[in-house]
């Protein structure tokens, strides 16, 4: 069954993307990521346009991390100060990344830089998930060491304190600033919750306790895809609500498959698993990069720049 | 008996005569309207017609003209990136040529030129400062990237003629095929002269939620983006409300 996308101006197979969004939903669910990472790329490598993939699958994380963090909310552990100072510098660096992907579109080399920042944040995730579960594999009969709670460093200098009850935390607003601009600039350019990097940020430059960690990254993550999500849409319109509504169709069924696969699997070989998929992917993004294209010339979307 | 046979005979050729002085070559679509809906494959149209009885038939159809850029890749440490654009004036968004014959035996150059018939006589300007050289190797590579596409026609196809007078044949208008008002231009030639021109619209566009989706994200680009949030968001609430209910 064929579905035309109005935004992406081509018709799809249905049950191609809804399995697309039922595959990564799965492991979403399983692995407790955004798989924004995941389905941007895949969306290319099936012709979608990358400035629509880009769009659209902000616009698919809004819902995703709006299921997800109720969940964290009933159990408390959102940190919404925290989140919001996040959410601050997200919008930020949201709006000023839409921005800079308006102006690399109308030079014609956006779809370069999805790439490039692709195979840069695949590359070091994946090899870093990779050593972790083989190194996790290794340490799984040895005792488990003990970690201080953070510990302090020149980044404690900063001015700007302010007190964050629930992350435990007397820190300077502006570290926390810096990481909301930095990871909304990714979340706009690359079409990414940017959870992948909020996270290892939070636990080892903020030293917020693990357990209210992603659910304040999923709370400031609605706010940055949203504000991408608009942006995108007014400025470049590259939000395609009918390729967005099939991917969430998939991605709340996968995300139930993979909670039910993930409790009767074990955690480290699946991680591997991921990376293993991860540097795939990122693979194949670097072999169409270099490989010597049979044509030469592309006609560029829009012309007349 | 052989009265009302010469009748007939004599009838007709008055008939095909008085035809003939007022339009040479008439020709009509199955369908002036092409709609592009939600389930929107590709359709075939049937392009039919009867000339005098004199002459070769050439059908052209063109779509709306637009600006195209084309990009050359160029390698930089490595990887392949986009380098210089040259743009396009009045490109046909789609052109298709069909024929009774093949064109390069019976058609002079200066008539094809003269009247764009075929993709290689297609008068697409390079704007801004380009030698002649790599405007043509643009230029190529622009047919080539539109018949990739399938927009622009690989090969001459064939109108298939019957009884020497009435000729048809399908146009197919595949799944990306470019929206706006198209022209059907039918030519009769004879002995090397265009004899007659018809020219019949054809409008290809989005109908249906597909084309009010288009219409609001392209003029109304903020309530397009707002829409899409309230959407995503209550897919969120939904989504969390069923994995509460298992």
């Amino acid at each position: 069954m064929f579905l035309y996308l109005p935004i992406a101006e081509l018709s799809v197979n249905v049950f191609v993307i809804l399995g697309l969004g039922i595959g990564v939903g799965t492991l979403s669910g399983i692995f407790g990521v955004g798989g924004g990472f995941l389905m941007t790329p895949l969306l290319i490598f099936l012709g979608i346009p990358p400035a629509v993939a880009v769009g659209t699958e902000a616009n698919q994380i809004v819902a995703s991390s709006v299921s997800g963090v109720l969940a964290h909310w009933r159990r408390g552990n959102v940190d919404f100060k925290m989140g919001s100072v996040l959410l601050v510098g997200g919008v930020i660096g949201s709006t000023f990344g839409v921005w800079l992907f308006k102006i690399l579109r109308e030079l014609g080399q956006i779809d370069l830089v999805i790439m490039l920042s692709y195979v840069v944040f695949l590359g070091i995730i994946g090899l870093l998930m990779l050593v972790e579960s083989i190194r996790a594999m290794q340490r799984a009969r040895s005792p488990a060491r003990r970690r201080k709670l953070h510990q302090h460093n020149f980044l404690h200098g900063l001015p700007f304190k302010m007190r964050f009850r629930k992350s435990k935390l007397y820190i300077s607003v502006l570290l926390p600033l810096l990481i909301g601009v930095f990871v909304g600039i990714l979340s706009a350019i690359m079409g990414v919750g940017g959870g992948f990097v909020m996270v290892p940020a939070m636990i080892y430059l903020l030293g917020m306790p693990t357990s209210v960690v992603v659910g304040t990254s999923l709370f400031q993550i609605i706010f940055v895809t949203a504000n991408a999500t608009f942006l995108q849409a007014t400025l470049n319109q590259t939000v395609d609500v009918v390729l967005a509504i099939l991917l969430l169709i998939g991605a709340v069924i996968g995300a139930q498959v993979g909670t039910m696969v993930g409790s009767k699997l074990r955690g480290e070989q699946l991680r591997g698993l991921l990376a293993l998929m991860v540097l795939t992917v990122c693979g194949k993004i670097v072999f169409d990069l270099l490989v010597t294209p049979d044509e030469l010339y592309v006609i560029a979307t829009g012309g007349g720049h | 008996m052989i009265w009302r046979a010469a009748m007939v005979v004599l009838a007709f050729w008055v008939w095909a005569g008085s035809a003939a002085r007022a339009q040479p070559v008439v020709v009509d679509l199955s369908k002036d309207f092409v709609a592009i809906t939600a389930g929107f494959t590709g359709t075939e149209v049937l392009l039919f017609g009867a000339t005098s009885g004199y002459g070769e038939v050439v059908v052209v159809i063109e779509g709306p003209k637009e600006l195209v850029g084309v990009r050359r890749k160029e390698q930089i440490a490595g990887i392949w990136i986009n380098g210089r654009q040259v743009d396009f004036k009045d490109v046909p968004a789609f052109y298709q040529v069909l024929s009774t014959n093949s064109l390069d035996e019976w058609l002079p150059l200066a008539v094809r030129e003269e009247n764009q018939i075929g993709v290689e006589y297609l008068n697409l300007k390079p704007r801004g400062e380009i030698g002649a050289a790599e405007a043509s190797e643009y230029r190529a590579a622009l047919i080539r990237n539109k018949q990739q596409i399938g927009h622009y026609g690989q090969v001459e196809r064939r109108l298939q003629l019957a009884g020497g007078r009435l000729f048809r044949s399908t146009v197919f208008f595949p799944a990306n095929v470019p929206v706006g008002k198209y022209f059907v231009r039918t030519y009769l030639v004879n002995d090397g002269k265009i004899v007659s021109t018809r020219t019949m619209p054809l409008r290809i566009s989005k109908i249906g939620i597909e084309a009010d989706v288009y219409r609001v994200a392209h003029q109304h680009g903020a309530l397009y983006g707002i829409a899409a949030i309230v959407i995503a968001v209550m897919a969120g609430l939904g989504g969390n409300a069923l994995f509460q209910r298992r």
